[in-house]
């Protein structure tokens, strides 16, 4: 790593000393990326400004709350009606956690459907996954903070699953909680570890990016950088086509924040917290619901949680999973279809888990919930070894020349 | 133990199947609300109308707690109407400097000063039913202002094979349809200062715009300020897309 020269005085003497200039050169001007990432790669970046809208607003939003079960919802109101411009910060901030999933779950998809997770960046992966856990922790807890019907009632139920695990299940529960039951001492406990984790995740994201730069990005055609011909510099090409990424995300974020704010959002919650009243359908935040669907498919307690979080788990060992030598979706004719598939099947896991447990939703759930596993521990496995991939091109460059021809 | 066990099992598993109660089985009646769409905008003169039913029928045994008296100057009140409106309620205060609590007569800064003293007070004097805040209803119920104006005018005669309790009313909204507020919507239920009609249909529509008011303050300054950043964002969005072209011409 050569120090490139500077020709400004004062850039030169800071980086001398501290080399921050080399290090932001390495990593924008001089970074080689593919040529040919599509415009499914721009939701990396937008996570990562997803997750910075969340902790500025956040910042803001806890110097206005208060941690305590009999003033938490009125806090909250008083953040919406008489602390300035209150509303629009709670109101990025309830919606940016929703669009930070949406782009999270994209990016995760866009790597499936690319095999991104294959050698060399099974932990480029990995570190994705532990992300996208901390989020998912994050944002239960910070469901939580309003104190509102479904803050409580999603609380009792998701930490009552620790219940579950033998012999130590309840002594779990009253350690989660900090007492007998969902009160002030949990309250006050996820409050700090929500301001807690999405720094947690900002190192996460800081590591992934380290790893990234290591293996650098994989690309559509799953072929690795071969040459200079294959790539341009992450600056300016890709810094303009994540800002154009970031024009559109804005438009349609904002355009819920103005116009729909409460579209994600579950009209219980603006009740107060009341142990007493249990709501008629307590459901999760949109994000969870496949996971939630997939807990209830299984009759059995312990099993259902087990499932639930094996069906993150299982993640971790998908670079080995999938036995497929080529990386693109493009390429493997027969995994595209399976490909679309998984997906099709997480969406009726998301549908499933928004309906009550009754009827056809339980059977439906069921098979969902079964080909899930199936499609990660059998198809994957089987499809490498059986599947004829398609001649792939000789390197990056000739796939952009020929997709130009 | 068991019961750990068992209650959230039953909440993820059984309770959590009561949806079709939760309308009463009835389909909301959809009405056009000034604030609708992009352009909306909460109607002035309808809030004030709102408010005067809110404040002469729903006050008697509603709170509206999240709301202060300063905050209906927002809504085309004059100060001394506001402060007239505030000095109607006594509000506990204190202590003096004799170290005695003491009643006064609310204030502009004071919210809303709710009917009852705490739940029990308007439970006794309700039937046992416990009538809610209605400061954020119409965001704390699904369909919001619909289904507030449905079940405002959802009551009807029960079916003659519905049991109904005593001093209970059939709604075909209410989940469950046995509601302890008995219907308060009648025609000519006030008499605007304005001159409009008041008819069942308009009464409602003014009080439930007031509460959407209530619940939802922002709205105007919210919308506006949407528009401008949304026409903002669509010219910068289209600049960095002509750069993006611009600046990826010579990649091939």
């Amino acid at each position: 790593m050569s120090a490139p020269a500077f020709d400004n005085k004062i850039i030169k003497w800071i980086d001398e000393r501290i080399p921050l200039f080399t290090v932001l050169e390495h990593s924008t001007s001089s970074y080689p990326t593919p040529k040919n990432l599509n415009y499914w790669w721009n939701f990396g970046s937008l996570a990562l400004f997803a997750l910075v809208i969340m902790i500025m607003t956040g910042i803001v939003l806890a110097m206005n709350y208060t941690g305590h079960t009999s003033m938490a919802f009125d806090s909250v109101e008083r953040i919406m009606r008489d602390v300035n411009y209150g509303w629009l910060l709670r109101y990025l901030h309830m919606n940016g956690a929703s669009f930070f999933f949406i782009c999270v779950y994209i990016h995760i998809f866009r790597g499936m459907y690319y095999g991104s997770y294959k050698a060399p960046r099974e932990i480029l992966w990995w570190i994705g996954l532990l992300i996208y856990l901390a989020m998912m922790a994050t944002a239960f807890m910070g469901y939580v903070l309003p104190w509102g019907q479904m803050s409580f009632w999603g609380a009792t139920v998701i930490t009552n699953l620790f219940s579950a695990v033998p012999v130590v299940g309840d002594f779990i529960v009253t350690w989660l909680w900090g007492g007998f039951a969902v009160d002030n001492p949990t309250l006050n406990r996820f409050f700090s570890l929500h301001y807690l984790l999405p720094f947690v995740i900002f190192a996460l994201v800081f590591l992934h990016l380290v790893a990234l730069h290591t293996s650098k990005s994989s690309n559509p055609s799953g072929i690795e950088i071969k040459g200079p011909q294959d790539t341009i510099p992450f600056h300016p090409y890709y810094t303009i086509k994540d800002l154009f990424g970031v024009g559109v995300f804005m438009v349609v974020f904002l355009g819920f924040v103005f116009f729909a704010p409460n579209f994600f959002g579950e009209p219980d919650n603006y009740i107060p917290a009341n142990p007493m009243v249990t709501p008629p359908h307590i459901v999760p935040e949109w994000y969870y619901l496949p996971f939630y669907a997939i807990l209830r498919a299984i009759p059995d307690k312990l099993g259902g949680v087990i499932a639930m979080f094996g069906a993150i788990l299982v993640l971790f060992a998908l670079p080995w999973l999938d036995s497929s030598k080529v990386k693109s979706g493009r390429f493997r004719p027969v995994f595209k279809w399976f490909f679309w598939l998984f997906l099709a099947d997480c969406v009726v896991l998301g549908w499933i888990g928004g309906k009550p447990a009754e009827g056809n939703y339980i059977p439906i759930g069921q098979a969902a919930t079964a080909w899930y596993f199936f499609h990660l521990l059998v198809v994957l496995p089987l499809l490498g070894r059986l599947e004829k991939p398609l001649a792939l091109p000789a390197s990056i460059s000739a796939s952009v020349l020929k997709e130009k021809a | 133990m068991l019961r750990n066990v068992l209650i959230p099992a039953a909440l993820a598993f059984g309770l959590a199947s009561a949806p079709a109660l939760a309308s009463g089985g009835a389909h909301l009646d959809k009405q056009s609300w000034s604030w609708d769409g992009l352009f909306g905008a909460y109607d002035k003169a309808q809030m004030k109308r709102g408010f005067q039913i809110f404040h002469e029928v729903c006050s008697n045994c509603h709170g509206l707690k999240l709301v202060a008296y300063r905050n209906l100057k927002e809504i085309g009140l004059s100060e001394d109407e506001a402060k007239a409106v505030a000095g109607e309620r006594e509000v506990k205060d204190g202590p003096n400097d004799e170290g005695e609590m003491f009643n006064r007569p609310g204030k502009l800064s004071d919210r809303y000063i709710p009917p009852f003293a705490n739940d029990q007070a308007a439970r006794v004097s309700n039937n046992g039913a416990l009538p809610p805040d209605l400061s954020l209803i119409t965001k704390a119920r699904a369909g919001g202002p619909d289904y507030v104006y449905s079940l405002l005018m959802g009551f009807e005669d029960a079916p003659a094979d519905y049991k109904l309790n005593d001093g209970m009313n059939y709604n075909k909204i209410f989940p469950g349809n046995q509601i302890g507020m008995a219907p308060q919507i009648s025609d000519d239920l006030v008499t605007y200062a304005d001159g409009t009609k008041a008819t069942s249909h308009q009464l409602t529509m003014d009080v439930v715009a007031f509460l959407n008011w209530a619940a939802e303050p922002e709205l105007d300054e919210r919308k506006s300020m949407g528009l401008k950043t949304l026409i903002f964002l669509l010219v910068l969005t289209g600049l960095f897309y002509a750069l993006k072209r611009k600046i990826w011409a010579d990649v091939h």
